[in-house]
């Protein structure tokens, strides 16, 4: 598949998978952190004024902690995720899939400054572009991901239909297949749907397309076990 | 057994163990779970695998597959959460962690030692020699500033300003100061290039400086001003730079790891130096508002506090410490 799915395994002995983020969709999170922490920075700033010198040093302190630890401090505490890159649906995770800590996300946070060389992140970017898992150099050096939250939910959606036993050997393949038009089938306009089940016209014994269609869903509620 | 079939008889399972992942993943909710429900979390993680393994072997609909999969991440994610006492941490590292490691890279530190100190001795000789070099270097506008605040004929010291403005310093220092540490440590990755940039170019300029306050007779308030938070300043960014060229080092000579592993290792290490760097940077910065530019104190009593500071600051670093048998666990990361 040509999906950006990345497989771990985990120590019951089987594989997971995680969708990666990539550079397009992180870029955006990072553009929506950035506002925020400008927000936050306008707000602060007004609010300290009235305290004079004093108040200038609390900024300082308060830039400084923001602009090295606020990807940090959300990462750790809040599910992989700071504000932007909860909007936009995605996790920072350790190599292995669980949740990233506290030295690795200061090790991918401090090493900002390196992928940010020369300008707007054209290292990092780049870094991105020719890593198969899309890590930036700190992902590197931290042993971190960017996926993509896994909220799938599934609740059987292959439409009922009168099951009807297949008269030729499939290979599993083949089987999972079928199953999977059929589960699919409701995503899927219905222009497309014939077009998709014309394909298997030669094997499937009727005159129209919806006939086919027909036919193939009752195939399906077959393999699910439906009798 | 067909799909229809299996899914009938773990389906209630599937769903209990969804319900405790959405309770545990809320913090809320986490807090206020029974015991029991805690207790069978790890039993139903196990299920699910189970589920899973036989759901990819006997090719049920991706659908299926991908639904379990999404709750084993979710459990994977909770059973194998790393879990540490970061305070004691805090306290061992700074009572031992931090030196111990200073001294498994000891010929590193040196090195590190000599690039910075090095090129910022051989300006301080030039510039002494030929006063015009510092313009090659400093900007006018700049030199004029710094000329400015280190004037004997000033009342107060480090910057023009008031009485009230130490703590403003103080959060200024933090910000540009620290924030010079981690740009010296992180653009090490490219192959210590930047490290060795930053380490060499802040060398030279403080030799520049050093050298020019002496030219313009401006030492009696100079280096009574830096030497007080010298000690952790300087030590601190040698220590970034020291980090720094641990993680490009790694890229040029990985030793029997790949490339990849040689890194993440070295980060491990290089992180740990960097939170001791940023504690050395932290005590500067309180040190150079509040105490380095009081004008109460005699040029005396500032020079020897600034001396012991220093002697403080290499015992700490360099007296020998037993190696622990855990050494590892304690300053590194992984558990």
């Amino acid at each position: 598949m040509l999906d950006t799915n990345h497989r771990i395994e985990v120590p019951e002995g089987i594989e997971i998978n995680v969708p990666l983020a990539g550079p397009t969709v992180r870029c955006l999170a990072f553009l929506i952190d950035f506002l925020i922490r400008i927000g936050i920075y306008f707000i602060v700033a007004i609010i300290l004024n009235v305290m004079g010198r004093f108040g200038a040093g609390l900024i300082s302190i308060m830039v400084f902690l923001l602009e090295w630890f606020y990807p940090v401090f959300f990462e750790v505490l809040n599910q992989g995720a700071t504000p932007g890159k909860k909007i936009m649906g995605i996790a920072v995770v350790n190599d292995d899939g669980t949740p990233v800590t506290w030295s690795a996300s200061i090790v991918r946070n401090l090493l900002r400054t390196a992928d940010m060389f020369p300008a707007l992140y054209l290292t990092g970017i780049v870094s991105m572009m020719v890593n198969r898992q899309f890590k930036r150099l700190g992902d590197l050096a931290a042993g971190t991901l960017v996926i993509h939250r896994k909220t799938y939910s599934y609740s059987g959606k292959l439409p009922e239909a009168k099951p009807a036993q297949i008269k030729w050997s499939l290979s599993l393949e083949e089987q999972s297949a079928i199953l999977h038009f059929g589960e699919r089938m409701s995503q899927l306009s219905e222009a497309r749907r014939l077009e998709l089940v014309n394909l298997l016209a030669p094997a499937l014994d009727e005159s129209t397309a919806k006939g086919r269609l027909a036919k193939l869903l009752s195939l399906a509620n077959w393999l699910r076990g439906r009798r | 057994m067909r799909q229809e079939e299996f899914e009938h008889l773990h389906a209630e399972n599937w769903q209990q163990f969804k319900q405790l992942l959405d309770e545990y993943e809320v913090r809320a909710k986490r807090n206020k779970m029974k015991a029991v429900d805690l207790k069978r979390l790890p039993e139903h993680y196990r299920n699910i695998c189970h589920c899973l393994a036989i759901a990819k072997q006997r090719q049920y609909s991706p659908y299926l597959i991908e639904h379990l999969d999404t709750l084993v991440l979710r459990g994977h994610q909770i059973i194998y959460t790393k879990h540490d006492n970061i305070l004691v941490r805090v306290i061992e590292f700074i009572a031992h962690g931090f030196p111990r490691k200073i001294q498994q890279h000891l010929s590193l530190f040196w090195l590190t030692t000599f690039v910075f100190y090095g090129p910022g001795a051989i300006m301080f000789g030039l510039t002494m020699i030929n006063p015009e070099l510092i313009y090659s270097l400093v900007p006018v506008d700049q030199v004029v500033s710094i000329e400015s605040m280190y004037d004997p004929e000033q009342r107060v010291l480090g910057r023009e300003r008031d009485s009230d403005t130490d703590f403003y310093m103080f959060g200024h220092y933090i910000q540009n100061n620290i924030g010079i540490g981690f740009r010296t440590f992180a653009t090490g990755i490219l192959f210590t290039l930047g490290s060795l940039f930053f380490l060499i170019f802040n060398g030279l300029f403080f030799g520049a400086i050093s050298a020019h306050i002496v030219n313009v007779k401006y030492t009696s308030t100079f280096f009574p001003f830096v030497i007080g938070h010298g000690s952790f300043e300087l030590t601190a960014i040698v220590i970034s730079g020291m980090a720094g060229i641990l993680l490009g080092w790694s890229l040029i000579a990985p030793g029997n790891l790949k490339r990849i592993e040689a890194l993440k290792l070295a980060a491990q290490n290089a992180i740990g130096l960097m939170y001791g760097a940023v504690l050395l940077f932290l005590i500067a910065a309180f040190v150079e508002a509040f105490w380095s530019s009081s004008t109460n104190l005699t040029i005396n009593t500032k020079y020897t506090v600034g001396t012991i500071f220093w002697v403080l600051v290499l015992a700490y670093l360099l007296w020998p410490r037993k190696p622990m048998i855990s050494s590892e666990a304690s300053s590194g990361e992984t558990h």
